[in-house]
């Protein structure tokens, strides 16, 4: 039997530590898509992530629907969630100053989290893995071919999304009203339907990630919050606002979890994401790549 | 007799003498009428609460600030009143006293940093606070017992009687509701409370007239960590057996809601709140327990989209339609 040596020990983490990063770097762009448009942060994100594994489970397993067609089915039903989340309960707010905006995100995750409680139960859920589960050994550690998944979305959604804000007129429209919406409506641009627009893309990128985490980690009703928190610490760490800064923050995250879970105590393992946002907080709210202005000026 | 109290319009000592006389009628009514016998033990649960509210109120709805982390000095006077009454035990009342003292410094300590934050990142970084400490809660098993509880803590004595019926401890704590009620209308309306509201409604005018703002806003945040921490001593004593689920952050969001409820900018309203949310969560939802999320959820969609002032802001309203 092969000795299990510091080293691989500490690649076997790292690999979990990336695969569990890039789910929080998904959803700290998510954070990062609906604050650069609204300023607001949506507390339901994590909800989105987990209404992803779910929905997927129902389309996947219950009414075995293949993969090709049960994932962009997933997504679109979850944007649907994410546009009935804006139209329902935030649009409606007469003023919406920042305490009120986070009520309310956390009433709606409320709701949505009682809500797939209600559907799924209680129990947690399993998805079969798009490519098999035979892992891959090498160097001692062992690989899902489903964490290879995993980033590899993370990577696809990095660069679509960079291509949209870039190239596209509808992204450059989102990145003018996070600019300056009054400005943005002047010159035309609808910013109502702006916000809509980022809210189904962050639930669409959320579902995805809650897609494909659930062939490694099950999913159950309650994951939500605890997503939401770390994805924040993520996008708080990265810099708010920030997309490469989301990316290096989520997988930060993930690896400070993983080697902390592995090397001091995996009771505390939730702690040392919570930790690391305190810190950054306390130390560098703007985070490693966010700029000072950002964090201070703008109005909260 | 007003002015002493610190109630100088009539209208409000009328209020307040009429909110303690029906809380003093309430278990005499109660033993009449069968079938509300038990709320008057709900109704211990729900000054609990209210004790708690109400200095969250004043932290959130004049001061401003917003602590999702309450539920957790809450906790921190259960768990210190609970170990230390178990393990040692000492008096009721001297714990109490300590857990006051020890969550006194956690807010010194969690607050000083926490509130040069503004909105968004204050409220996460008070969720963040709330979560660890119910790790530590849960992970210490030695000395919370973990997940499965801490339970056989003693009941309270006042001088030797002790506490042995639901009716006397309703007085109890609702006698300490209607203090903290007595002591934060008298912070509104003083200097302090003044302060307060000029930092809620511009922090760059009021340091600019020299209201020294950290000051203000980390002493509410202690204050109303304290007042929580006296709730939680209550808590464990009354129920005789806590576990760290009675502190996390559902409970902290619950508060939320809660001040949300009855209406943030009064105190009031946080006592309506508080008692409203408790029956619901200890009574009325024994039907739809599953249910129990969704319902938070929409009370709080419900009032922050049509509600913004909360329950107390009814009254009002109903007036302005009247006299269009």
């Amino acid at each position: 039997m092969e000795e299990i040596t510091l080293a691989s020990q500490l690649l076997q983490y790292t690999i979990t530590g990336i695969t569990i990063g890039s789910i929080y770097a998904m959803v700290a762009i998510g954070f990062n898509i609906i604050y650069n448009v609204t300023e607001a942060i949506n507390f339901a994100q994590g909800e989105f992530v987990m209404l992803g594994g779910l929905v997927m489970v129902f389309f996947r397993v219950a009414l075995n629907i293949p993969l090709v067609f049960s994932l962009p089915l997933t997504i679109l039903v979850v944007t649907a969630v994410g546009i009935l989340l804006d139209r329902l309960a935030i649009r409606p707010i007469r003023e919406p100053s920042v305490l009120v905006m986070i009520i309310a995100t956390i009433g709606a995750a409320f709701f949505i989290k009682g809500a797939a409680m209600f559907i799924w139960g209680k129990n947690p859920f399993d998805l079969p893995p798009f490519s098999g589960r035979n892992p891959i050994t090498f160097w001692g550690a062992v690989v899902q071919p489903q964490s290879l998944w995993v980033v590899g979305f993370l990577v696809v959604v990095v660069i679509v999304l960079t291509l949209f804000f870039d190239r596209t007129i509808l992204g450059k429209a989102l990145r003018a009203c996070a600019v300056n919406p009054d400005a943005s409506s002047l010159v035309g641009i609808n910013v109502k339907h702006m916000v809509l627009l980022s809210f189904a893309l962050s639930a669409a990128i959320g579902a995805l990630g809650g897609i494909v985490i659930t062939p490694i980690s099950l999913m159950e009703y309650d994951r939500g919050a605890m997503l939401a928190i770390k994805g924040f610490s993520a996008c708080v760490l990265g810099g708010m606002g920030s997309f490469p800064g989301a990316i290096i923050g989520g997988l930060i995250i993930g690896l400070i979890e993983s080697l902390g879970a592995g090397l001091i105590s995996s009771g505390y393992k939730d702690a040392f994401a919570l930790l690391v946002l305190l810190f950054v907080l306390f130390l560098k709210p703007s985070g490693l790549l966010g700029s000072a202005e950002v964090s201070k000026i703008r109005k909260f | 007799m007003g002015k002493a109290l610190g109630l100088t319009k009539q209208r409000n000592l009328i209020q307040f003498t009429a909110f303690a006389l029906g809380l003093f009628l309430l278990p005499w009514l109660a033993q009449h009428v069968p079938y509300i016998a038990h709320y008057i033990d709900v109704m211990v649960f729900a000054g609990i609460y209210s004790i708690i509210t109400i200095a969250l109120c004043l932290l959130m709805g004049f001061a401003g600030q917003i602590s999702l982390g309450h539920a957790s000095f809450f906790g921190l006077g259960a768990y210190i009143s609970g170990v230390i009454t178990t393990k040692y035990g000492l008096n009721p009342w001297l714990c109490l006293l300590m857990g006051m003292g020890v969550s006194g410094v956690v807010a010194l300590v969690i607050g000083a940093p926490s509130l040069k934050l503004r909105g968004h990142y204050l409220a996460m970084a008070t969720l963040a606070f709330c979560i660890i400490i119910t790790i530590i809660f849960n992970e210490n098993l030695a000395y919370t017992g973990g997940p499965d509880g801490l339970a056989f803590i003693p009941g309270m004595t006042i001088m030797g009687y002790p506490l042995d019926s639901v009716a006397k401890y309703y007085y109890l704590v609702w006698s300490i509701v209607l203090v903290t009620l007595l002591l934060s209308l008298n912070i509104i309306r003083s200097r302090v409370g003044r302060a307060l509201r000029s930092i809620h409604d511009s922090e760059l005018a009021a340091s600019a007239m020299g209201v020294n703002i950290s000051k203000y806003k980390i002493c509410v945040f202690v204050f109303s960590g304290v007042v929580a921490s006296v709730a939680g001593s209550l808590y464990a004593h009354y129920l005789n057996f806590i576990n760290p689920a009675s502190f996390d952050l559902f409970v902290s969001i619950k508060l939320l809601i809660m001040i949300i409820l009855g209406g943030m900018h009064s105190l009031w309203g946080a006592i309506v709140g508080a008692t409203l949310i408790t029956f619901l969560s200890y009574e009325w939802l024994h039907y739809f327990e599953e249910a129990e999320g969704m319902i938070y959820g929409i009370i709080v969609l419900i009032i922050v989209i049509f509600l913004p002032g909360g329950l107390v802001s009814i009254p009002q309203k109903v007036r302005s339609l009247w006299a269009r």
